[in-house]
């Protein structure tokens, strides 16, 4: 396989990962930042939202830091036999994860907070525990919320760079994703192949948007007339 | 009985309420708006938490004293708001499914398929809630929460969000409810014309308290309590049909030896209607009118009296002479003006003949 489908496969191994990852763990995190009314609120959503505004560089070194043999994190996965993350594909899901994460919270968060709590009080009123109310009314709801949270979260991790060249690195089939590829070819004035990558991104990342708003428009609409 | 104390407190608010409700029949919750008659129906349906104590039948739902609080979703009630809250991802079926699935077991005292026809939902079930109309959402919602077989139901302005025509198409099958369920109904809303239809018994809130509560016919015709203050201040009379006369569009209906001509009712002779006088369409004289166009003229006897300065309010009882004195018969209410009152000399206790110009078949 050359070296550009491998970069390639890479990438989209990466980007499903980290949204897998992101999906499960963001959604309760959405839904509690949802209905928190606690003054801590404030302080959590920035925490979310803080790599919007971040340089990767500055999450990528504090990773590093942190995942590196002195840091809480390296003792957590060296005490559990893992070994160091730095350097490795897991390491990369984990700087994606915290770096894609306001693009999957902050599209779900919305989602669950546009939804009129007369449904839920509905659905209380009808049986359904707190848990049910979550499953069978508040998910469905929040479907335009999720799909955009997918679609920008996997698109995020794909144009990743200032944290994977922080913390991974560019080893070939382990951390040598297409932004650092891209970057490499430029690097060592291989234009048309940096251009073939290049290119193949921006019509990816326009399909990706097209797709997008394609799905959620009509979703979008029969929310709106419900509310 | 529903047994219910509840005290909340919010910023300058404080609701204060202790009421022991019937346990069967309509009860109106009636009242300005911000009174506290949502508050209350929240707190019995445990979506808001008030201090207090809850109690239907012997079953307890809340009791501050041993610290007992039942979520809502494991109170066999149901809940019915001005806004539907049908679920906007579900068809009709799959949200009249919703709460009866999950109350399988309770009650059982609701079939479905009964509930789909009290309501007249059956060409509905297909459809998604965007594509009904308010009345038909509202209708969708009731049904909803009967399918859970409810032990109690709670209603919050269901009519308020829609029009006269819409209103006037939900009413009947509010009536229907009320006529072929055993099941107690607590109704918040601030219209009297919808009190006058549905309700058995009444409940008048003011900043945040109970002012009176008891049977609605009873309440209504009192001078000393706020809905005789307002212009359609009018009282309700339960009778049966006693004739038509289908010449004259005309029924008479009555109770004991008293009878009224109404405008002409589908009901047959014996069934049971109810009424409505307002104060402003009665007005009296110590004799015997002679050669009146007005059709009901009925003996009276003048109870008490409210003046202020330009009107006066008078509870006029109309006498049983079948029942005996004591028995319970009609009251009436009539708004005359003051000067009318003073020219008159009218004294309680007077004997007085009614003239009553409008009554109204609900």
């Amino acid at each position: 396989m050359s070296a550009a489908w491998i970069a390639i496969r890479l990438t989209a191994e990466l980007a499903a990962l980290s949204t897998a990852s992101l999906l499960l763990a963001g959604t309760p995190l959405a839904w509690a930042l949802a209905r928190s009314r606690s003054r801590w609120k404030p302080l959590f959503a920035s925490l979310v939202a803080l790599p919007l505004v971040l340089p990767p560089s500055v999450l990528g070194f504090y990773l590093l830091l942190a995942m590196g043999p002195h840091g809480p994190i390296g003792a957590l996965t060296q005490g559990l036999g893992l070994g160091r993350l730095p350097f490795t594909f897991a390491g990369l899901v984990v700087g994606s994860v915290l770096y894609s994460m306001p693009f999957v919270v902050q599209p779900v968060q919305q989602a669950f907070e546009s939804i009129p709590e007369r449904l839920l009080e509905a659905a209380a009123t009808l049986r359904a525990t707190a848990l049910d109310r979550f499953f069978t009314i508040a998910l469905p709801l929040a479907r335009p919320g999720f799909v955009t949270a997918c679609v920008l979260g996997f698109a995020h991790t794909v144009g990743e760079f200032g944290v994977v060249l922080m913390i991974g690195g560019n080893i070939p089939g382990e951390t040598r994703v297409l932004s650092v590829a891209i970057y490499d070819h430029v690097e060592a004035g291989e234009l048309p192949e940096a251009h073939m990558l290049a290119a193949g991104m921006v019509v990816f990342a326009l399909g990706v948007l097209c797709a997008l708003y394609a799905i959620n428009r009509p979703a979008r609409e029969s929310a709106e007339q419900a509310r | 009985m529903i047994d219910i104390r509840l005290r909340l407190q919010r910023q300058a608010f404080l609701l204060d309420v202790t009421l022991a409700l019937p346990a069967q029949g309509v009860t109106a919750l009636v009242g300005p708006s911000g009174c506290g008659k949502t508050s209350v129906l929240r707190a019995i349906a445990g979506l808001d938490r008030a201090a207090g104590r809850v109690a239907l039948a012997g079953e307890t739902w809340q009791d501050d004293a041993t610290g007992r609080f039942v979520p809502t979703h494991r109170r066999p009630l149901g809940y019915v708001i001005q806004e539907a809250a049908l679920f906007p991802h579900l068809d009709v079926q799959a949200n009249l499914r919703y709460g009866q699935r999950r109350s399988n077991g309770e009650s059982g005292r609701v079939r479905l398929d009964a509930v789909i026809d009290l309501l007249g939902i059956t060409a509905l079930l297909p459809r998604r809630p965007a594509t009904l109309s308010g009345g038909e959402r509202q209708r969708v919602a009731i049904a909803r929460a009967l399918a859970t077989g409810p032990r109690l139901l709670l209603m919050d302005e269901p009519l308020a969000a829609l029009d006269g025509a819409r209103k006037a198409e939900i009413l009947p099958y509010l009536e229907r409810l009320h006529r072929e369920l055993a099941l107690p109904i607590v109704y918040v809303t601030h219209a009297m014309d919808e009190v006058a239809r549905l309700a058995d018994h009444l409940v008048l809130m003011r900043e945040g308290r109970v002012e009176e509560a008891g049977p609605l016919h009873a309440l209504l015709a009192r001078t000393d309590l706020s809905p005789s203050r307002e212009d359609d201040a009018a009282v309700v009379l339960d009778a049966r049909v006693i004739e038509h006369d289908m010449r004259h569009g005309l029924t008479r209906i009555g109770q004991g030896a008293s009878s009224l001509w109404v405008g002409a009712s589908r009901a047959a002779p014996g069934q049971p209607v109810r009424a409505r006088v307002l104060a402003r369409d009665v007005s009296v004289t110590r004799q015997p009118p002679a050669e009146t166009s007005i059709l009901n003229i009925v003996p009276v006897m003048l109870e008490s009296a409210i003046v202020d300065q330009a009107t006066a309010l008078l509870s006029l009882r109309v006498p049983d002479a079948q029942a005996g004195p004591s028995a319970h018969g009609w009251t009436l209410l009539a708004r005359i003006t003051s000067r009318s009152f003073e020219s008159l000399h009218l004294q309680p206790g007077d004997a007085l003949h009614a003239q009553i110009k409008g009554v109204a078949l609900m």
